[in-house]
């Protein structure tokens, strides 16, 4: 008995097995590889950024390598890869040593690997920062324990060993130990002294700038209101030359009190020996970090590293982008999309509230709303120059020519400015949050309208009142959607203010705080900016990923913060949180 | 925007009727399903009379509706006279003339599609917010007129109360629900509105099982606490009128019967104007009954008489269940 209906499931078993295809087993495959196929690329990339990215600031050993011809290089490593020599690069080989090269490299089925060396110690003569070598042009390789790396103000690292230590001219410690425990006791209250002088100088100088400017603009105004040579302009022109003579002994004085901190800051430096046997003099002021890198523990590595990311995220760029941090941009790409945010969900929810609520469905809102979902369609280079010739040129320009004419022909709105790249944006963004909020309104269910109707309620207290506030999850959703997209755009901002490199922060402590006239650094801007655009690829490629990073992670904590507002909203009105 | 709402249920429920109503020509199958029971009883057995409604109707000639003797002389809130509506062109309401008693319960009764929904919505002119709706006759609140040319229908609505076949609660707290027809207004005082709470949950038989957590989101009611907190809600603002719109449908029978109990409590505070599909019901709850059948009045009469003594044969079928 129970035999005989173990055979008839095993019977109909197989049979279920033989067709795979109608039980839609393999629907269930092809969905799932889909799938697959689409987290492998996405995590692909991610990780590629999240790897490359966080390595950049790691502080590596220093190197030292022989090489055949009798040449030696210090630095770090920062690229290994296989490839084929060809035959005549041997031949620039010297004649003794052409013979071991060529047994390593058959030996090596045919393939040699390539160091990339990061061996720094640009100068203006030097221009080159890295030295490409491969394995047959080494002849020895050492790990000097004295090396140091020093990041410098200007021109990048540098790598050496320290030989002495210089106190004006005179040698104040002639081995490496005591001239690195001068140069540690001395370093900080330099570089301190150093940037006071820089601090007077902006703030003082900057001020008495300033107030020139505001003296010479009074007279010009004078002179555009009452004409070039009538009394009242000889009055203000006597005026100003009058401030102009009692201005100039104080800039006097404060510079010499400015040069004499300087030089005082100036006068340490280290004398360092570089690989190939040159001594070198780097005045402290000049190194912003140096690090004994084969003396370092694991501890002091994670120092570093983390101090190098704290540079990052929070100093300005030096040295074309390369050096530095890049706080500029991450307040420009943090301010330009919250308000990019602030000005394109009210507009947005406006419009989808007309058109959902108010107007009358029919022919004519269906093809508003094609023409809508449309413009998202449309390439983001598009909007960039739209915005170029409607917002910075039309409405800027006009407003330079009613209110700002004594500035002219310097434009002050008629320009790239942050205001005008978010407007930008927010009309980039406009459709998704339009689509968003839309559809969340027609999910409002209409028994909740009417039973606000029926209480007596205007149709503007049932919107602003039920509809709404059971939307706002998906404005919410909008809106995320509305960053993701807006903060990672780069072509359009590219027209309409984002620039290489913004002097002043589109926020600041000045009042009123907020300069919507101020161009503006990017992250997106800046990734393409040190990637494409730099005259030393090599040295910006880790910071494109590091940047790239850091982007990634902005968005994900701007959109963080909208999840977790949709979660509350969501919980107060769907689900009777 | 109200098309494809919760009104879509009711308007898709009777295609059939609905194009009946339109048609000048009846379909022969309904119309032989609406004889049937005619043809079954011998005429006047419990002293009802035939209307000729069922073929009145089929023929789209106009007939007056059986109005009991006794409903003469009432002291009426709502008076509808003479009153049609259409939807787009089809129309759903024929010369309905009916006169809601106040203080008393009526309830509104007839097969699905025939137009009770409609009418009771057309008190608080519910049905402007469907755009194809047009209207022709007149009704009244308390001798104002209702479609009358320049009638401010937020204040109309203020003075009537409406309850909906599935509860409809706002997404905020029981408090807030309460006091929305207030706060719409515009007031404030805290005093007042927790006074108004207190009275309009108690009045919906709410208060006790809901004193502690005012504060909580209506949403997490049970349905018959929520239909509870809609009546509430529908008395804070001391309407005149109340309309109920099968407010039990959604409900099991413990909390049908505590509305059902609560009406009584209301009626004579409130006039009330209720459909129900429920026959137990309406002769439990109501005062009155007026029966509808495709867009038009048939009979209306005091409940008692109107279930044990229908003057009119169709109405008998369709109180004691024969047809429907
Ligand atoms: N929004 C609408 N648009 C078009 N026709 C409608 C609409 N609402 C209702 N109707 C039609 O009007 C007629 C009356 O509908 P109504 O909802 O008043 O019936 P009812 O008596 O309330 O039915 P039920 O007992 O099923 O609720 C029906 O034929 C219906 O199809
Ligand atoms: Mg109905």
């Amino acid at each position: 008995m129970a035999d005989t209906t173990g055979t008839k499931m095993k019977r109909r078993l197989t049979k279920r097995k033989s067709s795979l295809f109608a039980r839609g087993e393999s629907m269930v495959w092809l969905t799932g590889a889909a799938l697959v196929v689409s987290i492998a690329m996405i995590l692909g990339l991610l990780g590629i950024v999240l790897v490359r990215g966080s390595k950049t600031f790691w502080p590596q050993e220093l190197k030292s390598i022989q090489l055949v011809d009798g040449r030696s290089l210090m630095g770090e490593l920062t690229r290994t890869e296989e490839y084929k020599p060809e035959r005549h690069v041997f031949e620039s080989l010297r004649e003794g040593d052409r013979e071991a090269a060529r047994k390593l490299v058959s030996g090596n089925r045919g393939r040699s690997t390539r160091y990339l060396w990061r061996t720094g110690n640009r100068s203006p003569t030097r221009r080159e920062g890295f030295t490409e070598v491969s394995d047959f042009h080494i002849k020895s390789e050492t790990f000097p324990e004295w090396a140091v790396t020093i990041e410098r103000s200007e021109w990048g690292r540098f790598y050496g060993e320290p030989v002495a230590f210089l106190i004006g001219d005179e040698k104040a410690a002639t081995d490496p130990a005591a001239a690195w425990a001068l140069f540690e006791k001395h370093h900080d209250d330099a570089t301190e002294l150093w940037e006071e002088a820089a601090q007077l100088e902006e703030d003082e100088v900057g001020g008495l700038d300033a107030l020139f400017e505001e003296q010479r603009l009074r007279a010009k105004s004078v002179e555009l209101e009452h004409g070039k040579d009538s009394p009242q302009h000889a009055n203000a022109l006597e005026t100003f030359a009058a401030f102009e003579a009692s201005q100039g002994a104080e800039r006097t004085r404060l510079r010499a009190v400015i040069e004499k901190m300087r030089a005082e800051a100036g006068m340490y430096s280290l004398a360092m020996r570089t690989s190939d046997g040159v001594e070198e003099q780097v005045r402290l002021v000049d190194i912003t970090r140096a690090y004994a890198a084969n003396r370092l523990g694991f501890t002091q590595k994670i120092g570093i590293y983390i101090a190098r990311w704290w540079e990052f995220l929070t100093a300005a760029p030096r040295e074309a982008n390369l050096e530095g941090g890049v706080w500029p941009a991450i307040l420009g790409t943090i301010v330009l999309t919250m308000f990019m945010t602030l000005l394109v969900v009210p507009f947005g929810v406006l419009g989808a509230l007309y058109l959902r609520e108010y107007a009358k469905q029919g022919t004519l809102v269906s093809l508003v709303r094609i023409a809508v979902n449309n413009l998202a369609g449309v390439p983001s280079i598009v909007f960039g120059i739209f915005g170029l010739g409607f917002f910075c040129y039309a409405i800027g320009g006009s407003i330079d020519q009613v209110f700002f004419q004594e500035s002219l022909p310097n434009p002050t709105f008629g320009k790239g400015a942050i205001i005008w790249a978010s407007l930008t944006l927010a009309l980039l963004t406009l459709p998704v949050v339009i689509v968003a909020t839309e559809e969340a309104l027609s999910a409002v269910p209409n028994s909740m309208r009417e039973g606000s109707y029926a209480c007596g309620a205007s149709k503007w207290q049932t919107i602003r009142r039920i509809v709404l506030p059971r939307a706002m999850p998906g404005v919410m959703t909008g809106m995320i959607l509305a960053i993701a997209r807006g903060a990672g755009e780069v072509a359009p901002i590219m027209l309409v203010g984002a620039a290489k490199m913004a002097p002043d922060l589109p926020v600041d402590a000045a009042f009123p705080f907020f300069h919507p006239t101020r161009g503006f650094m990017h992250l997106g801007f800046h990734i393409y900016d040190v990637g494409f655009q730099s005259n030393n690829a090599k040295a910006a490629e880790p910071l494109v990923f590091t940047t790239t990073l850091l982007l990634i992670g902005i968005v994900l904590l701007l959109n963080l913060v909208a999840i977790l507002i949709r979660a509350r909203l969501r919980r107060a009105y769907l689900e009777g949180g | 925007m109200i098309e494809d709402g919760d009104m879509q249920d009711d308007s898709t429920q009777a295609p059939v009727e609905s194009e009946l109503v339109a048609s000048p020509e009846p379909r022969p199958a309904a119309a032989r399903s609406e004889e049937r029971p005619l043809a079954d009883l011998p005429a006047g057995q419990h002293g009802a009379r035939m209307g000729g409604v069922f073929e009145a109707v089929s023929r789209g000639v106009a007939f007056d509706t059986e109005v009991h003797a006794t409903m003469a002389g009432k002291d009426c809130v709502i008076e509808i006279e003479q009153f049609n509506l259409w939807y787009g062109t089809a129309q759903a309401l024929h010369s309905n003339s009916m006169g809601v008693p106040a203080g008393q319960v009526t309830a509104l009764i007839g097969p699905s599609g025939c137009g009770k929904s409609t009418l009771l919505r057309c008190v608080n002119r519910m049905n402007d917010l469907i755009p194809t709706v047009t209207t022709k006759g007149d009704m009244r609140l308390s001798g104002d007129d209702i479609y009358g040319p320049g009638v401010d229908v937020i204040e109309l609505r203020k003075r009537i109360g409406m309850v909906f076949q599935k509860p409809n609660p706002f997404p905020m707290s029981i408090y807030e629900n309460v006091v929305y027809p207030l706060r719409i207004d515009g007031l404030r005082d805290k005093r007042i509105l927790d006074e108004v709470v207190e009275k309009s949950l108690r009045g919906a038989g709410l208060w006790e099982e809901v004193k502690d957590r005012l504060e909580d989101n209506a949403l997490r009611l049970s349905g018959g606490q929520q239909q509870r907190l809609c009546i509430g809600r529908a008395i804070a603002g001391e309407p005149e009128v109340l309309l109920l719109d099968e407010p039990c449908s959604a409900l099991d029978p413990i909390a049908t019967g505590r509305i059902e109990d609560l009406i009584q409590e209301l009626k004579g505070h409130y006039t009330i104007l209720i459909v129900t599909h429920n026959m137990q019901q309406a002769q439990r709850a109501s005062d009155y009954v007026a029966f509808m059948y495709l867009g038009r009045m048939v009979e209306y009469g005091p409940t008692q008489d109107l279930f044990l003594n229908p003057h009119l044969k169709e109405t008998e079928d369709y109180v004691t269940g024969r047809f429907g």
